[in-house]
Order: C-alpha cells, then structure tokens, then sequence
C-alpha cells in the first residue's frame, strides 16, 4: 500500500509539507487582519497592498542602499508600519463610529492608490529580490527536496504569529487592549491612552503583512499585483476562522494550506476555488466562521 | 561688375523654387487620404498584466517610427491614438468599433491577448480596416480565424514550439513534461510543442494544468519532480512562467531536468534576473543586442522610455513603418490596396530580413533559439542572451500546407 487514490504516498507527504509552507504565508497574512479586525473593526483591504509594500521596501534597501535581507526583516516591517500609522492618523479614525463598509471602501481605495503608484514606478513584471546566500541549497526528506528557505519561512511566521497570539491573550498590554476594543470610554478613564493604542494596533497590523512581504520577496516575483492575487484568499481564510479570531485566523490557514496542497495532487485545476468552497459551506453551517464567536 | 551673377543667382533660385513647387504638387497629387490626416491605433494592455510585453512600449515605438517617417504622409499629418483593453475583448471592441467609424482610424496596431486579437481582426474585416497583431500567440490568427485585412506579424504558438521544441529534442532532451496555463492560450501551445516533440522522435509524459495567476507553484513542480521527465515545459506566460522557473531553481528541479519556457521574453529575463533564469532556453523573434542596426534603434527607444525594448515592441515598430511606407507607394489608404503592397513588399528592416507577409497574413521571418547568459557572461546591463540557433522563417512558422486559412484554402 503504497499509493492513495492512485497518487504515492511519497508525492503526498511532499504536497502535505508545501501547504504547510503556504499555510504559514495565509497565517501569517491572516493574523494581521484578524488583529486589526478583532481590536479596530475595520475589514483591512489594504492589507495586500502593505504586504506587496514590505516586499518592495526591501528590494529598494537592497537595490539602493545595499541593506541585506536580515535588516530588512526588521527595517521594512518598520517602514510599512509608519506607513499605518500615517494612514490610521490622517484618515482611518474618523469612520470608526461608521458602518464597516466606509472602512473596507477607504483601504480599498488605499490599496488601489499604492498598486498604481508602485505599477507606475516599476512596471507590471516585477523586479528580483536574490535569495540570500545562507539560504540555497536545502535538506533532502527522502520523499521531497526541502529548499531551507521555506523551511525558515514556516518556523518564521510560526514564532510570530504564537508570539502575537500570547502577546494580546495572555499578556497585561494585550488585556488592555482587549479592553479598550469593549469599552473605550470606560479604559480611557483609567487612564490608558486608547486612541494611541489604536494606532500602534493598526501599525502592528501592518507591520505583519510588511514582514510577510519581506518572507516572500525571494519566492515569489517583487511585483505590484503580488498583494491583490493573495488578499482574496487570505480575507477568506479569515472569515472561514472567524472574523477578529487570532487563533482560529492562524490555524484556518494552516489548514487551508494543506487542504490547498492536496487539491493540486487531486484535482489541479480547482486549487485557486477550492478555498472559497470551504467558505461557502463553512458559512452556511457556521455564519460566525469556525473560531468565531457568535455576536 | 557683379550684375550678371546676381541676375545668374536670381534665376537660379527661381528654377529651384518652380522645381520644387512643381515636385511637391506632385507628390501631393500622387497620393490621397480619405481624411484630412492618416491616423493609426495601437490598443494594448496599458496596465495590467501584458503592460510591459506590450503597453506603453508599443505606443512609444509607433511614435518612433511615424517619426522616423517624417510624421507626414502625402503633406498631411500622421496620427496616433492609443487606448487600453485591459485584457477585455469587449472593451477592444468598442473602442475599435469608435476608431474605425467615429475618428476615422485607419489601421490598428499590437491588439495583443488572443481574445482581444480574434475579436479586433474580426471587427477589421467587417469595416474594412488593417489590423495588425503583434503580441498575441494562438496561431488560429492565420488559421481557421484568418482575415484577409489583418496580419499577424511577430510570433504564434505554433513557432514556439517548433524553435524550442525541435531544437530540444535533437538536443537529447526527448521526454517532456508540461506545467500548462488552464485556459486556450495554454492548451494550444502544450498542443503544438507536444506535437513537435513526439514527430520529431521525443515523448510526452503528462501535463499538469494550473489556474491563471496560481501564485505558488512548489506543488505543481513537485509534480513535475517525480514524473522523471527530462524537459518540463513551461506553458503559460507572465507572472506564471516568472514564479514557475524561480520555483524550479528552489526546488532543485534544475539539477537533474531542464526548463524550456516556451513563451518568454526579455523583459520576463529581466524580472527574474540572471541568477535565477541562466540556462533557460527560449524563443524570440528578436533582440536588441544582436548587430549594430538593432542597437541603434534600441538606443533611440531608451531615450524615450528609460528601458530596453522586447521583440514585441522592435515589431510594432517595424509594423507601422511597413505601413506607412506601403501607404506611400500605393499613394493610398485603401485597406485592400495597402495590405496587397504590404503583402508584395519584403520586410528589411531592423527587425525582420527578407521577411515576407503570406497570403493567410502570417509574417514569415527567422526565429532565434537562446540560452540566458551566466551572471559571469553578462558584461553590460541588458546583455542577457546568448545565441544558440537561427530558424529560418519556413521552417519555423507552419508551412501554407497545413494552413487552415478559408481564403487561402479556396486559392489552393
């Protein structure tokens, strides 16, 4: 028995660990969403435009001022994050007491603001970002060839994403925080300063998907559209864990990561629906999404 | 004392004038325009995914070349309008349908993306116009959706994989695999190479077909890994073939097979960057770095667009020039007439040598094979191929037997 409907189990196991990998990259995405939804209640769409943003801010470092890729792990999250704030500050905190819509249209609009202006200074076919030199070659798993980049990848996000999960859950700033969302007005007169804590929210958020962008610069093409291809399927991993729910948004994208793995063995052609189908159904038996909870 | 000679002067400055009068009134005589100035279209992606395989370039270039021109033709202007179809064949339509009966549009330019190309050569046909097609592939352009007022002039599926195709197999590389684009495009060029390869003695192994802009690729090349194939074939294009061929060298696929991206061009080198892409066969109808004519005129689109130009953009210039100059030598615009001079004329420019435009609207000229130079190789910015072959046009393109154009069809 060593074959699955045909396909070897050797082949398998290698799907299982690529959507592992892309699992981390929706996780990681996803995460940052769920905690500007879960803390802001704002439906982030620029949130693609951020990440394609942390790609191109270290391609830029890089290209221009020679910086290498371990500074730009840090550096271009940090750009990316002043870039949220700017953008929380001058127009996102005055449609707080709106609907949700006036939110998601603003950092729609956002999104396509940046796309163009990137598109218009660089084109539409990207540009190269060279996989640092710790990183070629990788580890033979006998059933597949693990290049060591994706392997640093999934243990990446994996440290960020348990980090800021313990961070907001279990930590006394995280409690805070948490609070400030349920009753601003209550917090505030204790004394915390929750417009500021809102702020730094959304720029953490940001920083997330800009840190994302750096993870991906070397696998995928520096490319203005990398962030509108992945923002779709990403905002459905976060609704099918459960709008604002931080672990439910990092383990639906795990999951979906497999479930996509093994859709292209199976059935290639429906890996780009199959997450959507998983939405829709997972919306009709739980509208609140599997971690989320019902309002 | 110098009486006579200024007399001498006068007269023959006056003979001059009267010469010249007399040899413009001709030359404005010898040709007519149905409008007060001749304009051209270019329609092409502006800003999506094909906005640097064609887009701005295109426009850019057929400015260059109505200016290499003289801007003029018959004493009246030359005119060029551009418009983006965003990879929408209704939207090509519509504006097309506006050049040709609204603005008086005479002959439209690049039209790429297959759907836009079989939509816009149809609507040529029906108003009488000259469309010509640059960038897009499917070779049913000079096929069953052949026009006779529409000509396909810089590559198609079909001679895609006949040059990498042919060349790879006698190579050695005789098992493929195919990593295929799940839409038209895709499927004719995974048909027409797989084609190629069995005829010329290669087998096919099996094809994995990927959505549009699938974004990671890890899985299908792992796929493509383990059906031990020597040759995996890229079948798609853009982005697609970019992440495939990144992927590829990731994975290790590169130690033990080779790529052949059958739908690549220069400025897809570039975005991946030597690193990654040395090694890589492709297909191209030409390249700015091959003699001294190319460079010169690369240089002179440098100036305007602050980047090197890919084979798609050297052939709409090279297009419009042939049509301005067949417009010049018929002393008309009639769509009939040009396309039968554009039809009789050799193409000798510094895109195309004694390249020549068939009856079903295929231009028929060389196709290189290259390989993308080692970062030690390349000794300048942009200086990315290096020759492998040259395909002679007949032996490239399908021949005029196989065509399955109806009017040619009807001739035979």
């Amino acid at each position: 028995m060593n074959e699955i409907f045909g396909v070897p189990i050797q082949a398998l196991m290698g799907q299982l660990t690529i959507g592992l990998v892309n699992g981390s990259f929706y996780a990681l995405l996803s995460l940052g969403l769920a905690v500007i939804f879960g803390m802001l209640n704002v439906v982030n769409f620029a949130h693609g435009a951020l990440y394609m943003m942390g790609a191109f801010v270290s391609w830029m470092l890089l290209q221009y001022l020679g910086i290498n890729y371990w500074f730009s792990l840090v550096l271009s999250p940090l750009v990316v994050g002043v870039v949220g704030i700017v953008i929380e500050k001058t127009m996102l905190r005055w449609l707080y007491q709106l609907d949700h819509l006036y939110g998601l249209l603003l950092t729609f609009g956002i999104a396509l603001i940046i796309e163009g202006a990137f598109r218009e200074g660089y084109g539409i076919s990207g540009q190269p970002y060279e996989l640092p030199d710790v990183f070629r070659g990788g580890f033979d798993l006998g059933f597949m060839f693990m290049p060591k980049y994706r392997a640093w990848v999934v243990l990446a996000s994996l440290v960020v994403c348990l980090g800021t999960w313990y961070v907001i859950e279990k930590t006394r700033l995280g409690a805070y925080l948490r609070a400030g969302t349920e009753n601003p007005k209550l917090v505030q007169a204790f004394g915390v300063n929750v417009p500021l804590m809102v702020t730094l929210t959304y720029a953490f958020g940001a920083a997330l998907a800009g840190f994302a962008g750096v993870l991906a610069a070397p696998i995928y093409q520096v490319n203005p559209l990398m962030g509108a291809n992945i923002i779709i399927i990403v905002f459905a991993v976060v609704v099918i864990g459960g709008m604002g729910s931080i672990l439910g948004s990092i383990l639906t994208g795990l999951a979906l990561g497999l479930i996509e793995g093994l859709t292209k063995v199976f059935y290639p052609e429906a890996s780009s629906t199959v997450v959507f189908i998983i939405m829709v159904i997972v919306l009709l038996i739980r509208p609140a999404g599997l971690f989320g909870r019902e309002q | 004392m110098n009486q006579p000679s200024k007399t001498k002067r006068t007269i023959l400055a006056a003979v001059i004038a009267a010469a010249c009068a007399v040899s413009m009134g001709s030359a404005l005589a010898q040709g007519k325009l149905t409008k007060d100035s001749l304009k051209i279209g270019v329609l092409s992606d502006m800003s999506g995914v094909y906005a640097d395989y064609g887009g701005p370039g295109a426009v850019a270039a057929a400015k260059l070349a109505v200016d290499d021109f003289g801007g003029k033709m018959f004493g009246k202007p030359i005119e060029v309008v551009s418009a983006d179809h965003q990879n929408k064949p209704d939207i090509a339509k519509n504006v097309t349908l506006q050049w040709f009966d609204r603005d008086g549009v005479m002959a439209t330019f690049e039209n790429l993306n297959s759907g836009v190309a079989l939509a816009v050569t149809a609507l040529g046909k029906e108003k009488n116009r000259l469309t010509v097609v640059t960038g897009a592939a499917t070779a049913r352009l000079t096929n069953d959706a052949c026009q006779p007022t529409s000509i396909h002039y810089l590559m198609d599926t079909i001679a895609l994989g006949n040059v990498v195709g042919k060349a790879i197999v006698k190579d050695g590389g005789d098992s493929w695999f195919f990593i295929t684009a799940d839409y038209a495009f895709g499927h004719s060029l995974e048909k027409d190479t797989g084609d190629v390869v069995k005829a010329t003695g290669g087998k096919v192994l099996g094809a994995v077909r990927h959505p549009l802009n699938a974004g990671d690729f890890s899985s299908f090349l792992l796929q493509a890994q383990s059906s031990k194939a020597k040759i995996v074939g890229l079948a798609n294009a853009g982005g697609d073939t970019v992440n495939s061929i990144k992927s590829a060298a990731e994975f290790g696929l590169t130690k033990n097979q080779s790529l052949a991206a059958l739908l690549m061009l220069y400025t897809d080198v570039h975005a991946l960057g030597l690193n990654t892409a040395q090694g890589l066969y492709l297909t191209e109808a030409w390249y700015w770095d091959t003699n001294a004519e190319t460079r010169a005129w690369s240089k002179k689109y440098e100036d305007r667009m602050k980047k090197k130009p890919n084979s798609n953009h050297a052939s709409v210039y090279s297009a419009v020039m042939h049509y301005l100059k067949a417009v010049q030598a018929s002393g008309t615009d009639d769509t009939t007439t040009v396309v039968k001079k554009m039809k009789d004329t050799p193409v000798n420019d510094m895109f195309a040598k004694n390249g020549k435009i068939r009856e079903d609207g295929r231009h028929v000229h060389d196709m290189y094979l290259y390989q993308v130079k080692k970062p030690s190789e390349s000794k300048a910015p942009g200086d990315y191929y290096n020759l492998k072959g040259t395909v002679k046009g007949e032996d490239a393109f399908q021949s005029m037997e196989k065509s399955q154009c109806p009017q040619f069809m009807k001739k035979a």
